[in-house]
């Protein structure tokens, strides 16, 4: 009879967790059309062959304006972009902890840009970075870090408990990617084919306080620390987005923090004609980020100071490589020539414009 | 530390666990700490007032009981010495040193709660007279009101009088009184326990009962369904009607005023639910609160089966000492040489239970809507029993017989009466109270209930299927349990469907439960009181 009690409480107990298990999937957001951005952070555990040379960490700044594609194809250099929407210092920094779990890259480039913020700015940014890892104590640092007032830690290790009420907004796209996602990403960069040139910049308004706060220095300090004791070399990176306004004051600090640590740093915007940009051809959105052909160019740029820099070698002749990397760029020229053709046929992608979708009747 | 919060799970697990895996002699010391962990986390400065509490009414029972054993040794001593005389008069100094420790830990626990709760109350009405005379204000008073501080105010005012009347001798130690007065699933909003039934079973060893437990946690479970799926999901219709009188009157008030029944409903019996399976939990019986009040025929029917261990503390230490007491033997001597039998004994009966309903009112809330509200409930009490004979006159001549129909008709119109009355509850004054109350007749447009406006209550369609499933459930529930335990019922079925129906509702609370980012998890309503 005990027994008999005993394996029924078990079955329960796996039934449930298995529902759970089953629910939690189904009710998680999926970010495969319109804020592909939330799907990031997970897509890099998909990844099979997680040894690259350049590690890329920070917000849209890294994963809209490089092309690892193009660094492979034009220098042989491996590399993945862990970026997220709106992706703070802290979040850098754990999800860098974590992908040192996974391999240990030469180099790791940190887009400077989210040393404007020293607080946590919205649930929803942090959902996007860090539901995507598996549960580990670096993520549960990460998500306490993170948390807005109203957030609750047990949340980020049971997500159902914070998806549960989507049960009102499921869609038919919760049921398709319900067990599998599509690859959204090249290796963590974003694509968009399309075209907004840059009309007139707001201008940048007068701030109180051009110090970076305490708690983004902390985070750099920790980045900064990770690299040296993992023997990685860091670089900080200002990407050549024209808004949100790149102040001087701004950028002296990180002159100085580079300085003081031994860095490289690099401006990006100090060298917009030798990159060759063009912001009336090169940015899909007036300027905030690059499209496909503003970020090849930004990554042939940066590709060059990587290899001379660092002495990364050229691995395009290692045939495992070759292979791997051959079978990602099909992919990203496929994405290419769809987007294109999707450009051509309705004017607008439809990945990323689901209202427009819906006026128009098309479902993607 | 609320009962629907990730901590509170959280501890009950840790408690619950190591309740069972430490030695049984220090269970109870065990709750009483787990007790102060948890009422700390409701603000440390919380656990001053309880202390103060605990303290004051420890040492004035030991010393009542004091007085009981220098009486009966003195007696015992003096035997053949005193006269009968003199042994009465002994007798009544003795009582009165009694009386006075018993008068003053009553004002001193009942000062605490008076200032606590209706300083603030107090100087908005000395305001209003200030003003008239245009003269400089009072400021309010800065005072969190501590959890559950009616509560546990209630349980040992209870405790001191039964000592004071020899129902029972004091608790020697501390340590139990503490824990009698702080068990923490009732300081949330009572049950108000008394001490001669929770004493013994919370001091008790217990060891683990695998059906005890489990049916405490199919009540905890139940609990969280009522609050989290119904409740708090509908209290965002319930506001926006009632914080937007301008806007929401005429039948929105009547669908107010039935959204509120049923969220006060779901809210303060899922609570008790919870309490009382926690304590299931713990091996510990607490008394039941609720015996399907909404089923109820007649209000004071309604009153014996909702917040029972309200109404009998009301009962037992207001109104049958009041009814008995000299002043009111006066009153009753006077009326009835005044005014004759028939009006002179009813007098004094009437004078009892308005003042109960008075305080039964501000007890609710400092504000004079619950004191309308607990006066009007009394009023309709002794209407509905001067017109008892009426009714029974009626009912012989027209013939109605006790059918299915009339019972129902009875049990509708207990609802609506009830519902009415809690309008009081929900308005920010008596005047907007009475004004909405009259818009449902002045204005009896019923268009809203079918043009699509209840769908911008702040409920969408998704929302009001599940309110009325759950409802149902409600419902039904109250109907199978009218023939016994329900959970007994489930314990005699085949293990699959018993364990089927467990999940289900573990999974309905999961996924349906307003909780979280998104919705404003409410306080449990009684929680202040």
């Amino acid at each position: 009879m005990k027994k008999k009690k005993i394996i029924s409480f078990v079955i329960v107990i796996l039934v449930i967790s298995v529902l759970t298990v089953l629910l939690q999937k189904l009710l998680m957001p999926k970010y495969m059309t319109q804020i592909v951005e939330g799907a990031l952070t997970k897509e890099y555990y998909y990844e099979k062959n997680k040894d690259h040379d350049v590690i890329f960490i920070g917000d849209c700044e890294v994963y809209e304006n490089f092309s690892p594609i193009t660094l492979w194809e034009e220098y042989g250099i491996t590399s993945y972009i862990r970026g997220g929407a709106q992706q703070l210092v802290w979040h850098s920094y754990y999800l860098l902890e974590d992908t040192l779990k996974y391999e240990k890259p030469d180099v790791v480039v940190f887009s400077v840009l989210a040393m404007m913020y020293n607080e946590p700015q919205r649930e929803a940014y942090n959902r996007m970075n860090i539901d995507g890892m598996p549960l580990s104590l670096t993520k549960l640092r990460m998500a306490k870090a993170s948390m807005m007032p109203e957030e609750d830690l047990i949340t980020y290790a049971f997500p159902l408990l914070r998806f549960h009420s989507r049960w009102k907004e499921l869609s038919g796209e919760d049921f398709r990617y319900w067990f599998k996602r599509d690859q959204i990403s090249h290796n963590g960069y974003l694509m968009r084919v399309d075209v907004k040139p840059v009309g007139r910049l707001p201008s940048p308004r007068l701030l109180d306080d051009y110090m970076f706060g305490d708690k983004a220095y902390e985070y750099l300090d920790k980045i900064t620390e990770l690299c040296k004791k993992n023997g990685i070399e860091l670089v900080l990176i200002k990407a050549p987005s024209l808004y949100p306004h790149w102040y001087e004051e701004w950028d002296q600090q990180m002159v100085d923090y580079a300085e003081k640590n031994g860095l490289l740093y690099i401006n990006m915007l100090d060298d917009l004609d030798e990159i060759g940009l063009d912001f009336e051809k090169d940015t899909y959105d007036a300027g905030l980020h690059l499209n496909l052909s503003g970020a090849e160019k930004a990554s042939k740029y940066f590709g060059r100071i990587l290899q001379s820099r660092f002495n990364i070698p050229d691995k395009r002749n290692d045939e495992k490589l070759k292979a791997i990397w051959q079978e990602k760029a099909d992919y990203y020229y496929k994405m290419e020539q769809e987007q294109y053709e999707e450009l051509e046929k309705y004017g607008y992608l439809l990945k990323f414009n689901m209202k427009r979708n819906e006026e128009n009747n098309i479902k993607p | 530390m609320l009962f629907t919060s990730y901590s509170f799970i959280l501890f009950l697990c840790v408690l619950i666990s190591l309740y069972y895996l430490i030695p049984k002699r220090l269970q109870w010391k065990l709750l009483l700490l787990g007790s102060f962990v948890f009422y700390f986390f409701s603000g440390w400065s919380n656990l001053l007032y309880i202390l103060a509490t605990i303290v004051s009414t420890y040492f004035i029972g030991l010393k009542i009981d004091e007085l009981n054993r220098k009486q009966a040794d003195y007696l015992k001593e003096n035997k053949e010495k005193l006269t009968k005389e003199e042994k009465k008069l002994y007798k009544e100094k003795i009582k009165a040193k009694q009386w006075s420790w018993l008068l003053a830990c009553l004002f001193f626990n009942l000062g605490i709660l008076a200032v606590v709760k209706y300083t603030n109350f107090a100087i908005a009405n000395i305001n209003s007279v200030l003003s008239i005379f245009r003269m400089t204000e009072l400021s309010f008073v800065n005072i969190i009101l501590p959890m559950g501080i009616s509560f546990y105010t209630f349980k040992t005012m209870g405790y001191i009088i039964d000592v004071y009347r020899g129902k029972y001798e004091p608790e020697r130690n501390i340590g139990k009184l503490a824990l009698f007065v702080s068990f923490f699933p009732q300081l949330v909003q009572g049950p108000i326990s008394r001490y001669d039934d929770l004493a013994q079973t919370l001091y008790q060893e217990h060891s683990f009962e695998p059906k005890t437990f489990s049916f405490g946690f199919q009540r905890v479970l139940w609990g969280y369904f009522k609050k989290l799926v119904i409740a708090d999901r509908i209290v965002a219709a319930v506001l926006t009607i009632t914080r937007n009188p301008e806007k929401y009157d005429g039948i929105y008030v009547l669908v107010g005023m039935v959204f509120y029944a049923i969220q006060l409903y779901a809210d303060f019996t899922g609570g008790i639910d919870i309490t009382i399976g926690v304590s299931q939990m713990l091996g510990i019986e607490v008394k039941e609160n609720f015996i399907r009040p909404y089923f109820s025929k007649s209000i004071e029917e309604y009153w014996r089966r909702w917040h029972i261990t309200m109404g009998t503390w009301f009962r037992d230490y207001i109104f049958y000492p009041l009814s008995v007491c000299k002043p009111m033997l006066n009153l009753s001597r006077f009326s009835r040489n005044h005014f004759g039998d028939k009006i002179g004994k009813r007098i004094p009966v009437y004078t009892a239970t308005l003042v109960v309903w008075f305080t039964t009112g501000i007890w609710h809330g400092s504000s004079w809507n619950f004191i309308v509200w607990g006066l009007l409930n009394g009023i309709i009490i002794l209407i509905s029993q001067e017109l008892q004979p009426l009714y029974e006159k009626f009912h012989q001549k027209v013939k109605i017989g006790d059918t299915f129909g009339f019972r129902l008709f009875r049990i509708g119109r207990t609802f609506l009466l009830m519902s009415s009355l809690r309008i009081l509850d929900c308005y920010r004054d008596v005047g907007i109270s009475f004004k909405m109350f009259f818009s449902m007749f002045a204005k009896p447009d019923l268009k809203p209930l079918i043009d699509g406006s209840l769908l911008k209550l702040g409920l969408d369609m998704a929302d009001y299927i599940v309110l009325i499933a759950g409802v149902i459930l409600l419902v039904s529930f109250s109907l199978i349990q009218r023939k016994g335990s329900v959970r007994e019922m489930l314990s005699a079925k085949p293990a699959v469907l018993r364990y089927s129906i467990y999940i289900v509702l573990f999974f309905t609370v999961l996924v349906f439960g307003a909780y979280g980012i998104g919705f404003d998890s409410n306080q449990f309503i009684y929680n202040q009181f």
